[in-house]
């Protein structure tokens, strides 16, 4: 009898783990759809993000993960938003500091000769860029007749 | 074609890990040839739809996003084994346009880039019972292919063998061929995708297929 609570104890023991290991199973799924809506939302808001890689390497598959696997899947994700937030943040840095340079080289053209920043400079799109050169060339040039060129439109 | 779609079957230790997942199959007439105008001038029109916007936007749609969180939660990287619409997008993108190809891939086209679901066939006549999704149980494989399938793998299955991996490879002989006959189209569901979705696809796929074809009275 003893013998016979004890494997029903066992057998208890196991189905109360295996009903915590599939929600734990079910947590980890969630998560996982949560960080892969964020990690779409970067994707479509970096476009067309250079640079930035949005890769999250697969287990192998198709087939029924366990918790170990889905972990690993979810801290994966969770390392590259990271690593793409990371980049992102930089990235804001750098084009407003660009853009804050142009401000800076349509007011004082001279003090920034030859400078030329571009719409990629500035997180946008287009052929757009900003050069800073002298009116009528070399004259301009001797003269210290500055101003600072807009150009647009993509070649054809 | 039947009157309606059959629900398929997923195997219980499946459904009790993806509660929203599903397969729903409706049977049309082949054989697949050649387009008619009609849906070549389909396939046109979608391409001039569909632009590059749309395939950048596609992760943030509600049922593409519910296919990519699907192929990350049974190990696939939907960056490398694309989801059947992405996969679509990204031919768009590439060759400038949805190509024709066969009266049967190009309303399968169709039918997914317009809903996002994913869609397959298979050869009517060469499937036992319906169509269900389980695991693959020791020493199975897939025809066509060496070796065995390993141990609950995701197949499509009929009643006696898989005839494909869940999103992959379909077994040799259960894919559809010139001489084929009768068509299965099948549509996988996932949580997240509604199942009027998964009908709208199927009866798109359907109706594209019946382009073209007299009409039985």
């Amino acid at each position: 009898m003893p013998e016979l609570l004890e494997r029903h104890d066992t057998a208890r023991l196991e189905a109360l783990l295996e009903g915590d290991e599939r929600l734990a199973r079910v947590e980890l799924r969630r998560q996982i759809a949560r960080l892969e809506l964020e990690l779409g939302e970067f994707f479509e808001s970096s476009f067309p993000g250079r640079g930035i890689s949005f890769s999250v390497p697969a287990t192998g598959g198709p087939r029924l993960l366990g918790i170990a696997e889905l972990e690993r899947i979810r801290d994966t994700l969770a390392e590259r938003i990271a690593d793409v937030r990371g980049l992102l943040e930089d990235r804001g840095y750098v084009e407003t500091r660009n853009r804050e340079l142009i401000e800076r080289m349509i007011a004082e053209p001279e003090r920034f000769k030859w400078v030329r920043v571009s719409n990629e400079d500035i997180g946008e799109r287009g052929c757009r860029h900003w050069h800073s050169r002298p009116r009528y060339g070399i004259v301009g040039m001797l003269m210290g007749w500055w101003r600072v060129k807009v150009s647009s439109g993509c070649p054809l | 074609m039947n009157d309606a779609a059959d629900p398929g079957w997923v195997a219980p230790a499946v459904r009790s890990e993806f509660p929203g997942l599903g397969l729903a199959s409706l049977e049309v007439e082949g054989p697949s040839g050649r387009s008619p105008g009609p849906v070549q001038d389909r396939l046109r029109e979608l391409s001039n739809r569909f632009h590059g916007g749309h395939a950048i936007h596609l992760r943030q749609r509600p049922i593409p996003w519910a296919y990519r969180v699907f192929f990350r939660q049974i190990g696939l990287d939907p960056d490398r084994d694309r989801t059947p619409v992405e996969q679509l997008a990204y031919d768009r993108i590439k060759s400038g346009g949805f190509k024709s190809r066969n009266h049967l891939d190009d309303a399968l086209t169709i039918a997914i880039v317009e809903t996002g679901v994913a869609i397959r066939a298979f050869d009517a006549e060469k499937l036992e019972g319906l169509l269900g999704i389980r695991d693959s149980g020791p020493g199975e494989s897939l025809e066509g292919r060496p070796g065995e399938l390993p141990q609950g793998t995701l197949v499509i299955a009929d009643e006696r063998r898989p005839v494909g991996m869940l999103f992959g490879a379909t077994a040799e002989g259960r894919g559809v061929h010139p001489a084929t006959t009768r068509i299965i189209l099948a549509a996988t569901r996932v949580k997240g995708v509604p199942e009027i979705a998964v009908e709208e696809a199927l009866w798109m796929a359907a109706a594209v297929m019946g382009v073209g074809r007299p009409v039985r009275g």
